[in-house]
This record gives C-alpha cells, structure tokens and sequence, in this order.
C-alpha cells in the first residue's frame, strides 16, 4: 500500500486586482504518493504555477490561498504559523524552478548555498553538510565534486545549476519535490538528460515528484499518473496511460492532437490545433471554461459551471458534461481508423 | 584580479595628475601668486622682483614641472602666510576633517540604509512615506542653513550641544550630520530600489523555498546583493563631504582642511590652496578606485572570471 | 559602455535618469500633485522675481539706519509697512526677498545653460563617436569629478573676484559633469538605434544626424538633467554667497541675506529662516518640477 504523502482538496487562489477578482487556481484537488510521479501539464496561464507555489505556501502576499485539505505526510499544512511552515520547506518538500540561470545567489559558492540548506534544518557539522553536498552533486551527475563547491553560479553553465538545484532538494531527504518545468529553460539536449536524471533520483530516494510541464513529451516519458489543467481547473485526472491512450476531455484530446508525441503521432497525419484563446480568470465563470473553444459545447455546456465527473476506471476523473463514451466516440471520429 | 587592481590604478593615477595640472593652471590664470606673496602694499617693482626670484615668470610648464617633482617628493612648498611647509600644516589639519568625514558618511549610512530597506519591505505604507519626506527635505535644504538652524536649537535653545571649536567628540556631531545628511536621500533611494529589485529576483525565491529564516533571506541573500552600488554611491558622497567639508567647518569653527583652505583662500595662500585642492581629489580617487576593488570583492561575477 | 580595456567608471546615468522610486511612489500617494504643486510655486517664485520691480513695496537697496532689524509682521512690533521685516541696514526684507528670487533664478538658468551646452557637446560627441573620442571624453569628466565643485569655485572667484557674471560662469563651467555623463548614456542608447543606422546609410552628414536624429530622442533626458542644474546651482551660488564670495553686497542674494543675518540669528531667527526657508521651498519646488517631467516623459524614455 503506497504511503500518501500529499492530500490537496479544493485549492483555491484568488488575487484581488484593479478589475475584480482573479482566481487562477480553482477548486483543485489531487494526491501524489511515495515514488510516484505526477505531472501536471496545461498552457501558459492556467495555473500550474501558482498551485504549486499554493502548496508551498510562497504565493505573493496579495494572493489569498483557501482550501479543504492540505495534508503532507498526514499533517495538515493549512493554516499552519509560518515558523512552522518554514521548517518544512527545504526540508520535508522541497522546489526546482524553471531558471536556474538567476534561481541560485551570485555572491555565495555552491558549496556555500547547498550546506546552507541543510544547516538550517539539521543539527550537523559543516563537514558533514560538505560531504553530503558532495555526495549529492555526484548523484546528479557533476563531476569533480569537492573542487566545484568553491565554485560560483555563473561560473557553471545552465544545465549544471539545474543539476545543483535538483541536489539542493535534496539536501535534507524530502518525501516531495515540485518541479515546475525545470527543463524548459534548458537546451533542447540537455533537457532529456534532466529528465531522466530527475525519473533515477525518484526511484532512487524514493520521494513523491509534482512535475508540472506544459511540454506532453516529458509527460509521456515519466509520467505515472496527468493531471490537466485548463483555465485554472483541473479538466482530466488519471493515470498516463489513461490519459494518453483515451484522453477523454475535449481539451485533453485537442492538446494530444496539437503535439506530435516520439512513439504515438503518425508520421505524415495532420497536426491540430485548438481556435480560441484563453478565456480571462475575472470574476465567477458561471460555465464550461472551455466552451468557447470546444468543438462539442452545447448550451448547457453555458449555462452553469461543470464539476469533475469519474471516468472510464476509478482513478479517472475528467470534467465535461458528455459521458465517457461520448467522448471516446469524439475521439474516434477525429481519428480516421 | 589583480591586473584588474593594477589597470584601475594607472588610470586612478592618470586622473590625479590631470587634477594637478588643471588646479595649478586654473591658479596661475586666476591670480598672480607674486603679487600676492609681495603683500598689498608692495609697488610695481617689489612685485616684479618676487615674480623673478621665485620664477614665477617662466613658462607655466615649466613651473608646473617644478611643482611635480617637489610633489612627488612630499614637499608641497611652504604657505607664504604661516611660514611652515604646507605638507606640514597639513598632516595637522587632515586628521580633523577625515574624521568629519567619516563621521558624516557613517551618519547619511545609519539613517538611510535601514530606511531604505524598510521602504522597500512595507513599500506604501507610512515608514515609505516617512522615508521620501526625508529624502525630498534632504536633496533642497542647503547644508549650511541647516547646519545654522542646527546651531540655533541644539546650541542655545536647548543647549544639548556645543557649537564651536574642537574640544571633545560632541563638537563633531552637529557638524557631521550637517555634512551628512545630503548624501542620505540618494543612498536611500538606492538601498530602496535596489532591495526592492533583489527582493523579487529568483534566488530570494529559492532562498525562501530553502525554508531558510527571513532574517537570513534579508541580510544574508538580499542585502548581501543590494548593497553593492551602495559602496559605490558612499565612496562618491564621501569625496564630495570632503570637498564641501569648507562650508561646514568655517560655520562651526573646527580646523580641518576646510577652514584651511578657506583661510588660505582669504589670504591668497597659493601653495596652500593647491595642496588643498589636490589632496581632496585625490582622497576622491583613492575612494573612488577602493570602492571598485570592494565591488570586485563583493561580487564574484568581477573577481572571478 | 567600456572602450578598450581600461574605462574608467563614470556615475550611473541611469540611476539619475530612472523614475526613481521615491517618484514613482510619491506619484501613488499624491498623484501628479508634487508636480503640479512644485511647478505651481515654482510659477509663482518666478513672477514674483520678474514683477519684482513692480510689485516690491520699496527699494531693496534704500537704507534706513532707524529701522534696523524690525519684527516681521507675526513679530512684536511688526507692522505691515515692511511685513518680513527690515535687515541690519534698515531695508525692507519683503523687497529683498522678491528681487534675491531674481538673482538665484538668473544664476540658476544662466549656470545651467553654460554647463548644459558644454555638458551635452561634450556628452554627445562621446556617445555618438565612441573609440578614442569616448575615452578622452571619459577621461576629462572623470577628472572634473575628481576636483572638489564648491573649493575650486571658491578658489577662482576669490583670486579672480566675484560678480553676478564671474559666479556664472564659474558655476557653468564647473557643473556641466552631470549633463555630460547623462547624455553620453543616452546618445549611446539612441545611436544603436536603426533609424540611426539608416540615415547613415543614407549618407547624411555627421552634423545632419546628430540635430535632427540624436537630439530629439534626448531631449527629454535632457530636460530632466536640466531642471536638477538649476537646483543645484542655485544651492551652489547660495553657498558661495554665505561664505562671501558669490554675489556681492548691496545686491540682494539669499545666501548673503543669510550671512549678513547670520550676526543676529541667536536673537532673531526669522532674519536667517525667511530666505532660508525661500531656498528651500524654491530648490523643493525645482526638484518636485523635474521628478515630474521625469515621470511624465519617462515610459518613452524606456528602451
């Protein structure tokens, strides 16, 4: 029985702007468990971001963050004094971010930055954080280890501080990491390289990873179970094979059909795309999100909000009025057999 | 590292003596010094004959040759009026008006660094406003307008502080934060914008994904990085305390090198004013290149290539 | 900006440049009221210092030895006959005040027009020619930046001796760094820019490009640099005349107002804070003005 290290029910953020209300993340819900690997994918915008910065309680101080459950390792982290929540972060979940150009201090070494992160939750030597500094910068591939501790940020190039930043996580031993598109600053080549560096050290250490891309062929690589989110809402929820073979959700199902995929896309079929734009996280949606944009929208698609709805197995959810076998006739007719 | 202290230097170097040349022409052009050695009441011919004698006669490049190499040998000629050699007078007079100096810069820094942060923390809020009030009052109020209204409070209404003379430690206080405080608004604005831009970068993100304790985050990460052209902008408002260190001394009477060259000013001290003039340029470079060498150290992204 | 291997480092023009901070929040809180407010009293100082011949209630030079340091109207014994008072010679302060306005306005705009046409042909040519140009420029600012402002002021004035003209010209020749450090930035800025490139390749003469393709993209930068000489000259001249050596008596100067007061100050403050608080409220007023017309021209500043 896989032990749960992360329970989120019905996250909320919302930011009061000049024109209303912003909600960028709306009633989310999932869980990740020991060694598994959730991604979650969805465009620019639809609030991937800041759900995993919800989590981590680092959104910007205007941001107003509610929830049913936050649970790590069984604990709740709602509410919690922020004491509290800073002697988890680093600790017991730890975060990768996107630039690690800018993401490390220019002024301190490497060594510096990675004891740091340990010192701080531990009651260790500085020897003994230097050698696990060391110990981890060789688990991630770099190589001369000791003598690059006295390094400084701009003397390693980009994939390498993404490497220092995957062992700065590590530092302490977190039972989950969030990575949010922790390649996409990267060099096309090096990015399958951290990517199956990331999908090792899981196994290896053991540790639940939030991936959140927007790039499906990284979720296609390592993904265990997808969640889809689309303007602010998670659409689909299942596991990768689920999801990739009979995507349910129309959203889901133009995304598959947008990106050619190394392994599923034909050679030579035609590549879609989805008409429409994004609509604005103003104000309440009394409806679909994506009935603008859904070939398939009928009006009651309009005319109230849409809540998750089980899918084809029990780990399945999607959120669409039609029933799932509607949608995988859809799919099938867009699909010539 | 070091070839970039040596190149610094040299032109540090270049700059000094550029100042020198200019200074001594500007003199020479300004005012007669033989007339002004001679006395006024010295006839045409006195004054002729102390222009021979002292050579000031010859082409002004070759005066200024003369006066280098003296220079560089320490000897900077003796005052016509004190009859002492000026490399003398001032040794004695230096210590007062560096200690001014640094007196009045550790001022503007106390008062405008932690303002700056704190406006940058709470922007908006009263302590931000607080800070622009000082720092719009500090850019318009002449130095020595404050440094009088200082002396009519603090002096005689409430007679918390001496205002003269050079008796203890107390009598530096109005006078430094006279000389001080111009230099507070920039830095503020500084340390505020810089805080603030350091404040939302990436690494303070990571710093604070680290779990590490926000007083960490603020001096270890941040300001660490914020700080950096504030030792710049100090090493600057500091060589122009110095310059403007006249103003002060001579409404507060303390004998530094400002009420020295205002005396000498009065007197048509040549030798003085010259030497006056060439020390604050060059305690203006000297900052100004320690300064660069403190960013080299400061930021690894210089010092290590 | 480094030229060769060895560029010396000037101010950041930027930093001056930038809405700074302080501006930009003062434009939260009051909204364009500092500009408004400061350009509004600046307005007024202005007319009061041109309509002084008309509007003064006497001669500011005419002396009354029996009414030496009389009350301002708020005082003991003030009387609406001279409502600031009189100074130690007897004259009127009010009359004082308002033609002092003229003398630190004149020797603020003409000051500032001095350093500005050395300061911005010096700027300019070392922002468009770059290479060898550059670096001798550079080298000259960095030297002018060495050199103390208000000692070496004082040195020539003393030597030379001080009139309304020669403080000019002093200040003028001394305060033209700022100008050239800000506009060798921007021309820098705006000579990358590809309608540069064009007009060159057009085959446009020098002087042609730089009147009527430079100079217009910097003259806001220009502007703003300009509102804060004047300031400082003002302030410049205020000190000159306090220690003596700027304008010189009879002619009325704040600085000297507050000098010739200085004597009277632990008695009478007011002879000291009138013209004291007048500099004040004027260089405010200036800088408010300028902070404004940065903010306002800014977001076309921004490349």
């Amino acid at each position: 029985m896989a032990e749960r290290i992360l329970s989120v029910e019905n996250l909320q953020v919302n930011i009061p702007v000049p024109s209303g209300m912003l909600r960028p993340v709306q009633g989310v819900s999932f869980k990740v468990d020991r060694g598994e690997t959730l991604c979650i994918v969805g465009e620019s915008g639809c609030g991937k971001s800041l759900t995993s910065l919800a989590i981590m309680d680092l959104l910007p101080t205007k941001a107003i963050r509610t929830a049913e459950r936050l649970e790590l390792d069984g604990k709740n982290v709602l509410d919690i004094p922020e004491t509290e929540m800073s002697d988890i972060r680093g600790n017991l979940m730890g975060m990768i971010f996107q630039e690690p150009m800018t993401s490390l201090n220019p002024a301190y070494t490497i060594g510096n930055q990675l004891e740091e992160a340990l010192l701080r939750h531990r009651n260790v030597s500085r020897d003994e954080a230097r050698d696990r500094a060391v110990y981890l910068l060789e688990k991630v591939g770099i190589t001369a280890a000791r003598s690059r501790l006295r390094q400084y940020p701009h003397q390693l190039s980009g994939g390498l501080r993404q490497r220092v930043m995957i062992a700065m996580t590590l530092m302490c031993g977190p039972d989950l990491i969030i990575a949010d598109e922790p390649t996409t600053a990267l060099d096309v080549t090096i990015q399958a390289q951290i990517l199956l560096l990331m999908a090792e050290l899981q196994k290896e250490f053991d540790v639940g990873l939030i991936l959140i891309t927007h790039d499906l062929g990284v979720v296609a690589r390592i993904a265990d179970r997808v969640a889809v989110m689309y303007a602010g809402q998670i659409v689909e929820q299942g596991s990768a094979k689920q999801v990739f073979e009979d995507p349910t959700h129309p959203y889901t199902q133009g995304l598959l059909e947008c990106i050619p995929i190394p392994g599923k896309t034909e050679r030579g079929s035609h590549l879609g795309s989805i008409p429409g734009i994004v609509p604005s996280l103003v104000g309440e949606m009394n409806c679909c999100h994506f009935a603008e944009r859904c070939p398939y929208a009928t009006d009651e698609c309009r005319a109230q909000p849409v809540e998750l709805r089980p899918g084809f197995t029990d780990e399945h959810d999607y959120r669409c009025v039609l029933t799932p076998e509607q949608c995988a006739e859809n799919l099938r007719q867009k699909v010539p057999a | 590292m070091l070839i970039y202290a040596l190149k610094r230097f040299g032109v540090a170097l270049l700059v000094a003596v550029a100042v020198s040349i200019v200074t001594f022409s500007l003199l020479r052009f300004s005012g007669d010094p033989a007339a002004a050695m001679a006395g006024e009441s010295a006839s045409e011919s006195d004054i002729e004959y102390v222009r021979k004698h002292y050579g000031f006669d010859r082409p002004l490049p070759v005066q200024y040759y003369d006066w280098a190499v003296r220079a560089l040998k320490g000897d900077f000629g003796e005052s016509i009026y004190l009859k002492r050699s000026v490399a003398g007078i001032l040794a004695d007079r230096a210590p007062t008006t560096m200690t001014l100096g640094a007196l009045a810069l550790s001022f503007a820094l106390i008062l405008a660094i932690p303002l700056g942060v704190l406006a940058a923390m709470f922007p908006n809020t009263l302590i931000d406003r607080v800070a622009l009030g000082i720092a719009v009052i500090g850019q318009a109020l002449p130095s020595f307008f404050f440094a009088l209204i200082m002396i009519i409070v603090f002096g005689v209404w409430l007679r918390w502080l001496p205002i003269a003379g050079h008796a203890s430690w107390l009598n530096f206080i109005m006078p430094s934060i006279a000389l001080g405080y111009y230099a507070t608004p920039a830095i503020m604005r500084l340390t505020r914008a810089g805080m603030m831009d350091v404040m939302s970068s990436d690494y303070i993100r990571t710093a604070r994904a680290k779990g590490l304790k926000p007083r960490v985050v603020l001096f270890k990460h941040a300001l660490r990085n914020a700080i950096i052209p504030v030792v710049s902008l100090s090493a600057v408002q500091l060589g122009f305390m110095l310059g403007g260190s006249i103003v002060i001394e001579s409404i507060f009477s303390l004998n530094g090198l400002g009420s020295l060259a205002w005396q000498s000013i009065q007197r048509s001290d040549f030798e003085v004013m010259q030497a006056i003039v060439l020390t604050i340029a060059s305690f203006y470079i000297l900052l100004t290149y320690l300064a660069d060498l403190l960013n080299a150290f400061l930021d690894p992204r210089i010092r290590v290539s | 900006m480094a030229n060769g291997t060895v560029a010396e480092k000037l101010p950041s023009a930027q930093a001056i440049l930038e809405p700074s901070p302080m501006s930009q929040m003062m434009k939260r809180v009051f909204g364009h009221a500092g500009m408004t407010i400061g350009g509004g009293v600046l307005l007024f100082i202005f007319l009061m210092a041109i309509l002084a011949p008309v509007l003064a209630p006497h001669d500011p030079y005419s002396q009354d030895l029996t009414q030496r340091f009389v009350d301002p109207i708020w005082g003991a014994k003030g009387t609406w006959v001279h409502p600031l008072g009189t100074d130690g010679f007897g004259r009127d302060y009010l009359s004082r005040m308002m033609f002092g306005a003229q003398t630190s306005l004149l020797i603020g705009f003409a000051a500032m027009l001095i350093s500005g046409i050395l300061g911005t042909a010096l700027g300019v040519a070392a922002g468009y020619f770059g290479g060898r140009v550059d670096m001798i420029i550079t080298f000259i600012i960095t030297t002018r930046l060495a050199m103390p402002v208000i000692l070496v002021a004082l040195v020539v004035v003393a030597l030379i001796g001080s009139s309304l003209t020669i403080v000019i010209w002093v200040l003028g020749l001394l305060i033209w760094d700022r100008f050239a450090v800000v506009m060798r930035a921007t021309t820098q800025q705006v000579r990358a820019m590809d309608y540069v490139a064009a007009a060159k390749a057009l085959g446009c003469s020098t002087t042609r490009i730089i009147f009527s393709e430079i100079m217009p993209n910097i003259v806001n930068a220009l502007i703003v640099v300009a509102t804060l000489e004047v300031a400082h000259a003002v302030l410049l001249e205020a000190a000159l005349s306090f220690l003596g050596l700027g304008v010189q008596p009879p002619t009325p100067s704040w600085g000297l107002m507050i000098s010739e007061g200085k004597g009277m100050m632990f008695f009478k403050a007011w002879v000291i804070a009138i013209p004291g608080a007048a500099l004040f409220m004027m260089v405010l007023c200036i800088n408010l003005l300028g902070d404004g017309i940065r903010d306002v021209t800014a977001p076309e500043n921004r490349n």
